[in-house]
């Protein structure tokens, strides 16, 4: 049913330009993995290596344990959502749906009562009969599931396809379509741009720049335990310094920077230079000194952002820093123009290289 | 836009129009003034006489035919031709591209008795150096047909094409993607799409070979279209029998428009209304 | 080619190019060549093509130059060949009725494009289709029955009292083209009034209205900003109604006079009369050039690429 797929040094080059680089990458069967970046970081390029469309210029993919090289689109059991759905707007829905099985030849009755099940699992039992243009934006992503699951892929390739939606809709979709996967059991692998997506919904996410693939592992450790500083500033926000590295020892190391002395775990820097990172939300902000990493600053804005208060105050010495408190009541919200300092635990900074790219 | 000036666009629209039709109307009433020459003036009484003549032409009808025939063959030429001229230079880039729409759309542009004059000269020296003297290589309908091929395939591609540029070739991916070989990617999406103007095309083609002169002028030896015989008559003295015929196709014309703009505001309704229908169901989703 | 191949297979493909090429090759370029080969070979008997005699020469392009007439030109009178002659005055006469055409349409284009309400548009448009969808002969008889010696419009002015004797149209009145040339300019009116139409409807409303706004009188708005925006479509109607007018047959030999002869007639008879093909062939790419010219002069004094015009 559902087949796992291994990408193995795979490059893929549009004339001089590489649009992918050495991608490696072993996905899981029944796993939803995804690829997360930037627009045009190659993203939509893997995909479509994966579907057939393109070929990769080196390396191997393998679905299922069986290399693809050469099998045409339609001879893979991979089946693509595009980024702009791509639904046949001269058939009705059920048409749409039963497209696959059709040219399969499959007989007409069958087709029809397929669709009306996929229909029912994807919660749209009543649009059989319509026209595409009749459809909402979320039931129109609907239907585009439900026809890519009639061919029973073993592996399903989603392109952005909550891109177009609305903030409250994608949301919704979010959870429908984590849904869907668990109940089917196919390997899903999911392109989007979106990291609150693609950390909200994956079993695992493989985090793009300029090609390459920076980090693969499960959402949690992507956001906790960032491999460098693109894939740390790409999930979330960071305070950053800059500084120098002094006595690295048992993984930890301490960093001199002008606004002070801190110490903080030390990541694996292959040799380059590398920066402190620390999340807002492990920023803390208290009245009197901490014992370490303790930095005395002034609060500047104070904002509120529903969930939580974003307290963004510069230091004695220029820098800026951001802290974040929940907002349930339990700790007093600073005014504007306090003075008080701001630290963080060691365990909970890092210092990180900038991002693996071609150099 | 001042009132006056307003006025004086509507005016001249009118007049426009009038100066479209009024040659139509007069040519129409002759057919049943009961003079023995078209016209209008004097008016001798009314008369159904000349459509009695008309359908006892048997050269007419004869003529009439072949118009039909060549018509019928030239769509089923010209439109798969046009239809895959358009999906070729749709799909192709570069250099080539400009060079083959030029070619492409050369025809449109040459005028029809140099057409006309090429394709009889062509097959007549194709059937010399062949040394045969087979029919197809002397002039007739069948060159007649050629010809005009050769430039209303010019139309059909520009319509097509038009319609080809609002097409996603996502959709054939998706297809693709499917499963669909692809024969079934054309038969199943991309013809579908390109249906409305293949329809549109092979009606512009139908009835431009059915008035086309000048390259059936040229090739068609000695059978006769319906044009070729209008003209004739118009050139050996006419009686009121073209008039008649004239009206009956204008009748024909008539109820043509009307039935498609029919179609079109039906078919722009639904739409509307299955848009409608989409932003509620958005709404509601909400 | 690749991404044809890609997108429908070679099979297809292979039925595109087919097509295509049996297209281009059969019906375009192999005929054209064709003409262009005989019309340097002499006219000759069955028997004796291929023989000896059966050289290339430029004779049946000098049959061009043959036969001087008088022709007078704002008193001076010229010798000039008989056909040259043809030549020019269909050059001329069509060029007459692309600008009287250009005249009528440009007006009427901003109206529908800019003016009449868009419930009232498909409507208009429709009826102006009318006429279109009649043939050509049929339109060109109907101005025969308006233009005979006792026709309607004889009838009319002399009933409004401003001519007091029947005119003979077809013979002229202030030359022997004045038939032809009311005729074309009805029959071919249509072929410049769509493509401008289709132009200035793809110009933005609000950039007339900030000409206005900024206080240009109505003909510099015109001038200034809808015209420089209708290039594309009046170049495209010129080019038609041009190529129409100066092809046509139907029209000077339905209502035209037997002292004008327009150069369509000339080619007709080396062709049909004289059964001489070949002088037929030489002409008719006389006149083959003349229309390349024409299209290239149009498409440089209009700065606008073939793609623009052919739509
Ligand atoms: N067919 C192509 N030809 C040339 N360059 C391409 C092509 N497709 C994609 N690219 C380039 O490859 C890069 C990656 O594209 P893509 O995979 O679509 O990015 P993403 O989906 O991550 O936004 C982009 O810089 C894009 O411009
Ligand atoms: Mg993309």
């Amino acid at each position: 049913m559902s087949a796992g797929i291994d990408l193995e040094n795979v490059c893929c080059d549009f004339g001089t330009f590489r649009a992918v680089d050495n991608a490696n990458v072993s996905i899981r069967p029944g796993e939803f993995f995804s690829f997360l970046g930037p627009s045009g970081c190659g993203k939509t390029t893997i995909l479509r290596m994966v579907s057939g469309f393109i070929e990769p210029t080196q390396g191997t993919i393998r679905i299922g344990g069986k290399d693809v090289k050469g099998t045409r689109p339609n001879q893979r059991p991979t089946a693509l959502i595009f980024q702009n759905l791509a639904l046949f707007p001269l058939m009705p829905i059920w048409e749409n749906i039963a497209f696959g099985l059709e040219v399969r030849g499959v007989d007409k009755a069958t087709r029809r009562r397929r669709a009306e099940e996929l229909l029912k699992l994807v919660d749209l039992p009543d649009a059989a009969d319509k026209m595409v243009s009749q459809l909402s934006g979320g039931q129109k992503q609907r239907v585009a599931i439900a026809r890519a699951l009639a061919v029973e892929p073993s592996v399903m390739l989603l392109d952005e396809p909550l891109s177009a939606l609305d903030l409250k809709l994608r949301q919704h979709m979010r959870a429908e379509l984590r849904a869907i996967q668990k109940r089917t059991g196919v390997t899903f692998i999911y392109i989007t741009h979106d990291q609150g997506e693609a950390l909200a919904m994956s079993d695992r996410v493989g985090v793009m720049s300029q090609g390459r693939i920076q980090q693969i592992a499960d959402p949690r450790e992507i956001y906790n335990n960032p491999v460098n500083g693109f894939v740390a500033s790409f999930v979330g926000e960071n305070n950053i310094f800059q500084g120098e590295i002094q006595n690295p020892s048992g993984g930890m190391a301490r960093y001199v920077t002008p606004h002070g002395t801190f110490r903080a775990r030390l990541g694996d820097l292959g040799g380059m230079p590398g920066k402190l990172y620390v999340r807002p939300e492990h920023t803390l902000i208290s009245a009197t000194p901490a014992e370490e990493n303790s930095i005395p600053v002034t609060v500047g804005d104070v904002s509120f952002e529903g969930s939580f208060i974003a307290i963004h105050a510069t230091s004695d010495t220029g820098a800026h820093l951001t802290a974040e408190i929940r907002n349930d009541g339990s700790a007093t919200v600073p005014e504007r123009g306090a003075k008080l300092y701001m630290s963080f635990a060691p365990e909970r900074a890092a210092i990180l290289p900038d991002a693996n790219v071609r150099g | 836009m001042t009132p006056s000036r307003r006025f004086l666009a509507h005016f001249y629209m009118a007049l426009f129009v009038i100066y479209l039709m009024l040659p139509l109307v007069v040519m129409a009433g002759a057919a049943f003034n009961d003079s023995k020459l078209p016209t209008i003036v004097p008016w001798k009484g009314f008369t159904l006489d000349w459509f009695s003549a008309l359908f006892a032409d048997g050269r007419m009808w004869r003529a009439f035919l072949n118009s039909i025939l060549v018509a019928l063959a030239v769509v089923a030429l010209a439109v798969p031709i046009g239809t895959a001229a358009a999906i070729v230079i749709n799909a192709i880039s570069g250099k080539w591209r400009a060079t083959l729409y030029g070619f492409m759309v050369a025809p449109v542009l040459a005028p029809g008795l140099v057409i006309g004059i090429s394709t009889v000269l062509f097959w007549n020296s194709l059937g010399n150096t062949v040394g045969s003297d087979f029919i197809l290589f002397r002039p007739g309908l069948h060159l007649s047909t050629l010809g005009q091929v050769s430039f209303i395939s010019a139309y059909v591609m520009l319509l097509v094409l038009a319609r080809l540029q609002s097409f996603d070739p996502g959709l054939e991916e998706a297809a693709l993607d499917l499963g669909a070989s692809h024969a079934q990617v054309l038969r199943r999406i991309l013809l579908p799409h390109l249906y409305p103007a293949m329809g549109a095309s092979a009606a512009v083609a139908f009835f431009q070979s059915l008035e086309n002169f000048n390259v059936t002028l040229f090739t068609r030896g000695g059978a006769d279209t319906l044009t070729v015989y209008v003209f004739s008559k118009v050139r050996a003295g006419i009686t009121p029998t073209i008039n008649a015929l004239a009206f009956l196709l204008i009748c024909v014309t008539l109820v043509l428009a009307l039935v498609y703009e029919m179609k079109r505001r039906r078919k722009a309704r639904i739409e509307a209304e299955r848009a409608a229908e989409a932003r509620r169901a958005e709404a509601a989703m909400l | 080619m690749e991404n044809l191949i890609r997108r429908y297979g070679r099979g297809l493909t292979g039925i595109f190019v087919l097509l295509v090429g049996f297209w281009l090759l059969m019906l375009v370029i192999l005929p054209n060549f064709a003409m262009f080969e005989q019309s340097f070979r002499p006219y000759l008997p069955v028997t004796e093509i291929g023989g000896p005699r059966d050289v290339y020469s430029l004779n049946n392009y000098a049959k061009f130059f043959d036969a001087p007439v008088e022709w007078s030109l704002f008193g001076i009178t010229l010798m000039v060949p008989v056909h040259v002659l043809s030549f020019l005055q269909t050059i001329f006469y069509s060029a007459l009725c692309t600008v009287i055409a250009l005249i009528l349409s440009y007006p009427l284009a901003f109206y529908l494009a800019k003016i009449a309400s868009p419930q009232s548009l498909p409507t208009l448009l429709l009826l102006l289709f009318i006429p279109l969808w009649v043939s050509e002969a049929l339109r060109a008889f109907a101005w025969y029955v308006i233009l005979t010696f006792n026709g309607p419009l004889n009838q009319l002015l002399m009933w409004l009292g401003l001519i007091d004797q029947a005119i003979r149209w077809q013979q002229g009145v202030l030359t022997n083209f004045d038939a032809i040339v009311i005729v074309m300019v009805y029959c071919y009116v249509l072929f410049m009034l769509l493509p401008i139409y289709t132009s200035i409807q793809s110009l933005d409303t609000n950039q007339i209205e900030a000409a206005e706004d900024l206080g240009a009188p109505w003909w510099r708005t015109h001038l200034r900003v809808v015209i420089p925006h209708a290039k594309p479509g009046i170049a495209s109607g010129c080019v038609m109604v041009f190529m129409l007018s100066a092809g046509s047959l139907l029209v000077p030999t339905v209502v035209g006079s037997t002292r004008a002869n327009w150069f369509p007639q000339t080619i007709y008879t080396w062709f049909n009369d004289s059964q001489d093909w070949q002088t037929g062939a030489a002409y008719s790419m006389i006149f083959l050039l003349l229309c390349i010219v024409f299209v290239i002069l149009m498409l440089r004094l209009f700065r606008v690429s073939l793609s623009d015009i052919a739509k």
